[in-house]
Parts: structure tokens; C-alpha cells; sequence
């Protein structure tokens, strides 16, 4: 019964947290985006108080079934492990159950270290190692690199379809590799996962994983779990050889609460009925003597540290870079301009593809407050990268910054009509803000250069940044007031720029724009 | 043949059924209701009299500026190199299929389909096997670049089009698109640079048969050319005419001149006129329901391009109707509109000139015809598909005024999405930097830029719901 149960809200939360990470529509945040925001660890850096409250509440009644339930990884480790027993897999392939693991002592140095290693880099603002194993991002990176382009190209037959029949039902979106490394290391991560879950069964939970190392701590004060009704067992050790905690020793009568994740398997299975869930405070109590000494709760740290200091440093690119930028300018606006010669009707010129900028203070979204703030709490769960309608946030491969999101606008900008990422974000490293908010908000300012600028290049009027500048910080001036055919360029209202990038993503100087956003260290409220 | 056969014997039937002892019909003939089913008549194509060489020249010519391409689209929406060959065994076929109905005007250029279209027609024409007397080629000068403007580049075009075409003659050579740019650009092309003597020489020595020009934009251009009628001796002249042109070209755009005008004017003086845009590109048959529901409502079993060539087929100082046909159905149904031609009555005439025209005048549609001229943009744009897509939207109805409109979601979600479909987001209004190229190629003399630029506000405030 418990199993059932189990099983069912499993599969729920398996399937909604997935659906978060696959729909790019933002519908399913609507409804679901709550399943993100009650994972563990991006509510502690959330300072989400209610939900680690409720959730150390759950497991000091109930044992660890959030990482039965609530955890996406862990629920992927249970569907890789139940397929991995399934007979085709099986040595004995007449065997009725699979009886593949064994009890082992718990590696409670490991565990301890591991976690303090996890907490010592979160808290020396290392979090790109640190959120490797974080479990919800971990399964987050998997899900939006290597499940949600083969939803997307699924979408994107049905769009063909739909066209077909000109319907409007489904529209095609574009399927692109975001980032090499993050690609790389979900791949990676999806390998060694499923490795262990393969042979081990929780092995990744019960070893390296912070949160599960954490919860067990208090699970092990947990007031329910199951209990051996010593007078009934045989001691076949059914339960042991198919626990995949492997957190039952039959010999001792002893179940170790800090790595049982509440499966309910052993219950299940026992022919005796001699485990059974009950209240473990009533009964012997005898596993309170094994408590270990690390079991005060020490990850209150990330979220403490969450006061902006970063000093604001004069965000003006450096002069060399910016003479290399304009260099390439010049050889690149001259190719633009020599497809204008015309001699024949139809074709469409070639479009170059836009290079990024080098950004000397890197872009975070509107919400994430300052760059500090967006590195310490942001786990990199690419939830918003997935969800980005504009293209514009794709995984940072910058080490120190590895995986977290940043925006470049050479496919789109950050729309002023949207703010999805910032309403969807569970660790609070981008804070929620409205539309009317996003208009006030700077995230950087945008920067002109001259010798890309194709007034001043090429002689033609232009002027197409200030036409959509959503907030009307770009006026066109003329560049020498003398001159007898003026030339206007823009001129940029730093006061007033909100950094959205609209003015770099639809300059017409190609592969390098005339005119870039730099970031912000600390976002500016106009 | 057997489908066909099975549809001749369907329709037969109903033929019958309506009119009980007709007895049984033969191949090619019409219902009752004037629409044909059968075979098209190979026979029964009409023709008019070329008064100076005395041509009998068929009076649906073949336009050779949307020849189909590979992929099965018009070869001019080429987006990728594949996509640009165009279909030759195709073109050949439906080359072989009009001579074979009785077309035979084919109206080439240089510049068309990207500066293919001679050599596809004149292998297409080759391939048919009619001898060279039974066809009539016409091209132009189309030197529309400033460096092009020299003697040698044209006498240059004029023999590449010999060349391309496989024959020593051409029929019909045309200026191309005089008026636009004005006066000035007529001076350079033909005038400072000699190059109008030059072709007056070709005539005197039969290499060209007939010469004439084509009309777009300037009317001062087409006065003026007409004026010297007795130096330069015109055998015809192309232009624009429909019946929303005829009293209306100046509603869509205040810079054109009502195709009444010109055509009284050719009239007046005697020259046969060639009619280019008997569709306006498509657009008199890509019309709002509305429009369709009127036109069918008289001829239910007629197609409404048929309401436009007859328009158009009926004015008789007119030598030849173009129709640049991409599909064999665009043929097939041409053809059975001129095989023979069943002339408007006075009172069909007046209700298209005016109720008609002034219906289809009142939709706030962009006169883009399609033909390409404006491209390519340097910028990447494309600026046909894009005033399409609008004109698309206008006509079904998903253009709405305000977000209080009843249909505003829906029609915003098509919109938008057939946007990204029919546009590829690189080439769309919003990277148009109002450079103003485009708009001196535009026969229609629509102001690109502005048009470009009120449709990226529009869809802007669609996008965030602004409107």
C-alpha cells in the first residue's frame, strides 16, 4: 500500500518537474512551476522558509520520501534501477525476484566529507563545482540538454503538420545546442547516475548526495519507517537482497534510517509481513544510539550570504578589445553593403551570423538583483534557459560562472513583454518581477561603436536601434552638426538604457554590432 | 485518363440531367452555364492582328517571371541554392502544352527569375519542336543598374538574350519599366548613352521585329515616349491593367496613373497594348471571401482569375493578356478562358470597374504584386513575403484594430505564427533600416520602408499586447 502510494506521487512529481523542463510554452508553470519550487536545496537558497520548514517536518515524520517522490533524480535512479531488474537483465533469469543487493555499512565519513566540501564551496562562492551534485539541477541539466530537444523536434513535426493543414495549433521553435560543456557535463552526469542506479540501486543518494546526506541526518530521528517485527521474521533476507538503499541489515534486526528513502519495497516484499510501517519512537528505539556527531543541520550559510558588497565597477570595455571589435567591423559592414549591387529580381542576400561581444561585466536577467547575488544562489538547473522564448539565455562556459545561465543577443533580446524567467526561477537567483517592474530595471547600458556604425561606415540613414528602443533611451543625433548631408547616429541615454539588447540584436552591422550591451554588477532601479 | 474520362462522363451526366434531350456532348464542349469540363480546345484559341507585321498573336501570352522550380514553388522564392534552379522539364512542359493550345507570345528578361528565365524559355521553346515562325518571342532592355547604363552593357544584354534564347530575332523587344526613376533614368539608359539608336538600327535590320517599352511609375515618361511616336515609330507598349487599375490605380497609391488613361492614350494613336498584371500579381485572385462570394455568386462554376483576364481580354485595342503561370492549372484555366474568349457584357465591365474595385479598394491591402524587383534587400529582408503575409492576414481577417477586437487572440496567435512561418525571423519588417534601396525598384511605387515599418509596430504591439 505504502508502495502504491509511493509509486503514484512519484511518477506525478517525475513527470510534472519533467514537463517544467521540456514545455517552452510557459503554460505548464502555471500550474506546476510549484513542483520546482519545493526541491530542497533551491528552497534553502530561496530562503523559502515554509517549504524547508515543511520539508523538515516531512522528514522527521515520514523518513526521506522526498527522495522517493520529490526528487527528479531520484525518481529517474528508481525507474533506471527497476529496469535494470527486470528479467532480461537478470543472471537467473527463473529467479522471481531480482535479490541483487546487499546490506553495507554506511560510508559515514564519506558522507560527512562530501557534504562539507558541498557547503565549503557554496559558501567560497565556488557553486559551479558545488551544484554538479545538486541533485535537482543535476536531473534539471539532464532534462533541458538531452530530453527537451527530442521534445522540441517532436513539436516541431507536429508544427509541420499543422502548417499542412494550416492550422495554428503548434508553431516550430528552434532546436540549438545552448552550450558545449553543459551539454558535456549532463551527458556525464546522466552516465555516472545511471551506472550506479544500474548496479547499486541508491547508491549516488546514500554516498554523494548533499541533500540526501542532510535529510538522512534528520531521518534518522525520523518518527515513522519501517520496523522489524523481530517475532515474525525468518530471516530469509528478502527484504535486504532487493533494498536498494541498501540499508537493511536482517542479521541485526536494523534498518539504517539515514539512507532508507521510504520506497516501501521491504514491506512489500516480505512473505512474513514482519516489516512493517510503524512508529519507530514507540517501539525499541534502539537505532538512536547510532546518531552520528555531524547531525546538527549546517546549511543555513548559502542563504545567509545573500548582502549585495560587490563594489560597482565603471562598466567601459576595455580600449584594445574594442579596437579589435572595430576592426572586424570595418572588413564585415563592407560585405553587408556589397550585396546591394543589383542586376538581376529575386533571391535573398545572405544573412552573416552575428558574433557576441566580449561583455566586460557578463548579462544576468532582469530580477537576479547583481551578479553576486545571481552566482550564489543560482544552481544552475537551466529551468530558465529552457524556458527562454527569445533565445536569449543559454548556459555560461565561463568556469567560474560554469553553467549558470547568462544572456548574449545575437538570436533575440530580452523582450519587454516577458518576464517568465524571473516568475519560474526556484533558488530566488532571479527574484520575481512584473513587466511594469522590467522597464525600471537596468541591467546594463548600452554602448555605441562608432566604426561598426553604418551611417558612419556606409553612408546610410539608419536609425534602426532608437526605432526599437522600448524604452526610448536612444535619440538620433547628428554626428557633425556642420556637415552639410547630416549624418544621425545614436545617442544613448544611460539614465534611461534598461540593457535589453534590442538595439544589438536588430543593428544591421554584421558579424559585430554597432552598438552592444554592457552589463551591470549590480542592477540599477531607474 | 481514366479519372479524366470518369469526370467527362460525371459531368456529362449532370449536363444531361439539366438539360433533358440534349443528347450526348462531345469532347471540349461547354455546359450550360458556360464552364467548361471537357478537354480544352486546341483549336479555339482567340487572336488579334499585330497591325504593323501583321502577327496573329494569341491573346493569352505566356509571362516567363514565375517559372516553377524544383522544390514546387515559383523559382523566384529561392531561400537556399537548391531551391533556385527552376524546374527546366517542367517549363518545358508547360511550354509544349500552351503552343499546343495556341499561345504563342512568351515574354521574357533578362532579370528575371534571378537572370534565368531566357535560357529556360529558349530551351523550353527548342524543345517544343515548333519551328522558329510559329512563336513569338518577346524580351527587354533590362538595364535597370547605373552601371549597366553603358552602350556596351546594353548591346552587350541585347545579344546575351539572342544567345540565351537560340535565335537570331527577337519579335518583341522591349524598354523595360519605363518610369521608373523618372526621366533622368530613361535618359541614361537609352538616350545619352545611344543606345535607343542602336535598337531603332536592329529593327531596320530585322533583328527585332517589334519595338516597344513597358510602363511603370512616371507618366511623364510614358507622355513623353509617346509624344515622339513619329520619330520612333513604337509597334506596341506594355502595360498595367485591371480592372481595380482602371479607375482606381491612384487609390492604391497616389503616384499611379489610372490604366484608362493609358491604355485611351495607346488607343488613340493605334498601338497594340500588351497587358502586364491582369491579376495584379495575384491579388485579384488571393481577394478577401467577401469579394470571392460576389464574383462566384455570378459565375459559380468560373474561376475569379477568369473574371480578370476576361476583364482585361476584352478591351479591344489589346494584343495579348501576359499571365506568368507556375502551375499547369494556372494554364489549363487560362485556357479555357481564351479558348475562345467570351467578352464581358457592358453591364459585367461597369460592376468590376466599379463595385468590384471599389470593394476590393476599401480592403487596406499593400498593391505588392510579387514580382521581386525590390529584392534582393541588402539587408536580408524579405520584403515580398512579407507584405504577402500582411496582405494574407487583411484578407482573412486576422488584422485586428484593437485588442478589444472579438477575434483579437485568435487572430494575433495567426498572425504571428504565420509570420514565423511565412518569414524567416532574420528577414523580417523589424531589420529594415529604412535605407530606401528597394523603393526605386518598385513598379508599384509602394514606399517599402514605411510599409515595412508600420507592420513591425504592428506586430511589435501585438507581441506585447499593446494594441
Amino acid at each position: 500500500m505504502l508502495r502504491r502510494i509511493r509509486i503514484l506521487l512519484a511518477i506525478v512529481f517525475g513527470l510534472g518537474v519533467t514537463l517544467l523542463f521540456l514545455d517552452f510554452t510557459g503554460t505548464a508553470h502555471r500550474y506546476i512551476g510549484w513542483m520546482a519550487k519545493v526541491q530542497f536545496l533551491p528552497a534553502v537558497l530561496a530562503v523559502n522558509i515554509l517549504v524547508v520548514v515543511g520539508l523538515v517536518l516531512l522528514t522527521l515524520l515520514l523518513g526521506r520520501i522526498y527522495c522517493s517522490v520529490v526528487c527528479p533524480l531520484g525518481v529517474m535512479q528508481d525507474i533506471i534501477a527497476w529496469v535494470s531488474k527486470r528479467k532480461l537483465f537478470r543472471k537467473n533469469k527463473r529467479a522471481k525476484l531480482a535479490n541483487k543487493y546487499s546490506y553495507s555499512p554506511t560510508k559515514r565519513v564519506l558522507r560527512a566529507l562530501v557534504l562539507l566540501l558541498f557547503l565549503i564551496l557554496m559558501v567560497a562562492g565556488l557553486n559551479s563545482l558545488a551544484i554538479l551534485i545538486a541533485p535537482y539541477s543535476a536531473y534539471g541539466r539532464i532534462a533541458a540538454n538531452l530530453m527537451q530537444p527530442l521534445w522540441l523536434w517532436a513539436n516541431n513535426g507536429l508544427a509541420a503538420l499543422a502548417e499542412h493543414y494550416d492550422s495554428y495549433a503548434f508553431y516550430t521553435v528552434d532546436v540549438w545546442m545552448r552550450s558545449l560543456s553543459t551539454l558535456l557535463v549532463a551527458v556525464g552526469t546522466l552516465l555516472v547516475i545511471a551506472v550506479l542506479a544500474w548496479r547499486g540501486g541508491r547508491t549516488y543518494c546514500n554516498t554523494i548526495c548533499p541533500v540526501g546526506t542532510i535529510l538522512g541526518y534528520l531521518s534518522h530521528f525520523s518518527m515513522h519507517g519501517p520496523v522489524f517485527e523481530t517475532d515474525k521474521c525468518n530471516g530469509c533476507k528478502l527484504c535486504q537482497r532487493n533494498c536498494k538503499a541498501s540499508c537493511i541489515d536482517v542479521a541485526n534486526h536494523h534498518v539504517d534510517m539515514t539512507r532508507c528513502v521510504m520506497c516501501g519495497d521491504c514491506m512489500d516484499i516480505c512473505p512474513q509481513k514482519a516489516m512493517q510501517f510503524g512508529n519507530r519512537w514507540k517501539g525499541g528505539g534502539s537505532s538512536a544510539g547510532h546518531s552520528s556527531s555531524a547531525s546538527t543541520a549546517r546549511h543555513s550559510s548559502p542563504a545567509g550570504t545573500s548582502d549585495i558588497s560587490g563594489e560597482s565597477k565603471e562598466s567601459l570595455a576595455d580600449p584594445s578589445r574594442r579596437n579589435f571589435v572595430k576592426g572586424l567591423g570595418l572588413v564585415t559592414t563592407a560585405v553587408t553593403l556589397d550585396a546591394a549591387a543589383k542586376t538581376v529580381d529575386g533571391g535573398l542576400a545572405a544573412i552573416e551570423n552575428k558574433t557576441l561581444p566580449e561583455r566586460k561585466t557578463p548579462l544576468t536577467p532582469p530580477g537576479s538583483l547583481s551578479a553576486k547575488h545571481f552566482a550564489q544562489h543560482c544552481t544552475a538547473c537551466q529551468l530558465c534557459i529552457a524556458e527562454c522564448p527569445n533565445q536569449v539565455l543559454r548556459p555560461s562556459s565561463n568556469l567560474e560562472h560554469m553553467m549558470q545561465p547568462m544572456m548574449e543577443y545575437e538570436r533575440g533580446y530580452c523582450r519587454p513583454e516577458c518576464t517568465r524567467c524571473s516568475q519560474l526561477c526556484p533558488t530566488g537567483a532571479i527574484r520575481p518581477i512584473t513587466r511594469e517592474e522590467k522597464t525600471a530595471h537596468q541591467i546594463g547600458h548600452a554602448v555605441w561603436i562608432k566604426d561598426n556604425c553604418l551611417p558612419v561606415t556606409g553612408g546610410v540613414d539608419c536609425g534602426n536601434c532608437a526605432r526599437h528602443c522600448p524604452v526610448g533611451a536612444i535619440e538620433m543625433v547628428p554626428l557633425d552638426e556642420a556637415a552639410e548631408e547630416l549624418t544621425m547616429i545614436p545617442a544613448v541615454n544611460e539614465a534611461v538604457c534598461i540593457g535589453c539588447g534590442a538595439c544589438e540584436n536588430l543593428c544591421p552591422a554584421r558579424p559585430v554590432s554597432a552598438i552592444y550591451v554592457e552589463g551591470y554588477e549590480i542592477h540599477r532601479e531607474i | 485518363m481514366e479519372r479524366r474520362d470518369f469526370i467527362k462522363i460525371l459531368s456529362t451526366g449532370t449536363a444531361t440531367a439539366a438539360l433533358v434531350g440534349c443528347g450526348l456532348k462531345k469532347e471540349g464542349d461547354t455546359d450550360p452555364l458556360g464552364h467548361h469540363t471537357g478537354e480544352i480546345p486546341t483549336d479555339q484559341m482567340t487572336y488579334r492582328d499585330n497591325p504593323t507585321t501583321g502577327d496573329r498573336v494569341s491573346l493569352l501570352g505566356y509571362g516567363m517571371m514565375r517559372l516553377p522550380n524544383k522544390v514546387g514553388g515559383s523559382s523566384r522564392d529561392a531561400d537556399n541554392p537548391a531551391e533556385e534552379q527552376i524546374d527546366q522539364e517542367e517549363v518545358n512542359r508547360l511550354v509544349k502544352v500552351a503552343l499546343d493550345h495556341g499561345v504563342n507570345y512568351f515574354d521574357t528578361s533578362p532579370a528575371y527569375c534571378r537572370g534565368h528565365s531566357e535560357e529556360a524559355t529558349g530551351i523550353a521553346l527548342k524543345a517544343s519542336g515548333y519551328p522558329r515562325d510559329k512563336y513569338y518571342i518577346a524580351t527587354k532592355l533590362s538595364n535597370f543598374s547605373p552601371e549597366q547604363w553603358s552602350y556596351r552593357e546594353g548591346v552587350k544584354m541585347f545579344e546575351n538574350s539572342l544567345r540565351y534564347l537560340q535565335t537570331d530575332y527577337i519579335d518583341y523587344l522591349l524598354l523595360h519599366g519605363i518610369g521608373m526613376g523618372g526621366m533622368e533614368a530613361y535618359n541614361g539608359r537609352y538616350i545619352d548613352n545611344g543606345l535607343l539608336d542602336y535598337l531603332l538600327q536592329q529593327r531596320k535590320a530585322g533583328r527585332i521585329r517589334n519595338l516597344g517599352f513597358s510602363y511603370h511609375g512616371d507618366v511623364e515618361v510614358f507622355d513623353y515616349l509617346l509624344s515622339r511616336q513619329d520619330d520612333y515609330q513604337w509597334d506596341f507598349v506594355q502595360i498595367q491593367l485591371n480592372y481595380v487599375d482602371w479607375h482606381l490605380a491612384d487609390e492604391t497609391n497616389a503616384r499611379n496613373t489610372d490604366a484608362e488613361y493609358l491604355y485611351g492614350e495607346l488607343e488613340k494613336r493605334g498601338i497594340p497594348a500588351v497587358i502586364m498584371e491582369p491579376l495584379l500579381g495575384g491579388r485579384l485572385v488571393n481577394m478577401p471571401n467577401h469579394i470571392v462570394a460576389t464574383l462566384k455568386q455570378k459565375r459559380p462554376e468560373d474561376s475569379v482569375a477568369s473574371w480578370a483576364f476576361r476583364y482585361a481580354g476584352s478591351k479591344p485595342g489589346v494584343m495579348t493578356v501576359l499571365s506568368g503561370m507556375t502551375y499547369m492549372e494556372h494554364l489549363e484555366d487560362n485556357l479555357r478562358t481564351f479558348s475562345p474568349l467570351q467578352p464581358l457584357t457592358d453591364e459585367e465591365q461597369e460592376w468590376l470597374e466599379t463595385d468590384v474595385a471599389n470593394l476590393y479598394v476599401s480592403y487596406p491591402t499593400i498593391p505588392c504584386n510579387d514580382c521581386k524587383y525590390c529584392m534582393p534587400c541588402p539587408y536580408g529582408l524579405d520584403i515580398p513575403a512579407i507584405l504577402l503575409h500582411y496582405n494574407k492576414c487583411v484578407n482573412l481577417g486576422n488584422v485586428p484594430e484593437s485588442m478589444q477586437a472579438e477575434n483579437y487572440w485568435q487572430a494575433r496567435r495567426a498572425f504571428l505564427i504565420g509570420y514565423d512561418r511565412s518569414v524567416p525571423r532574420l528577414r523580417q519588417a523589424n531589420h529594415c533600416i529604412g535605407c530606401g534601396r528597394c523603393v526605386e525598384h518598385c513598379p508599384q511605387r509602394i514606399n517599402i520602408p514605411r510599409e515595412l515599418q508600420r507592420i513591425d509596430s504592428f506586430v511589435e504591439k501585438l507581441k506585447q499586447n499593446k494594441l
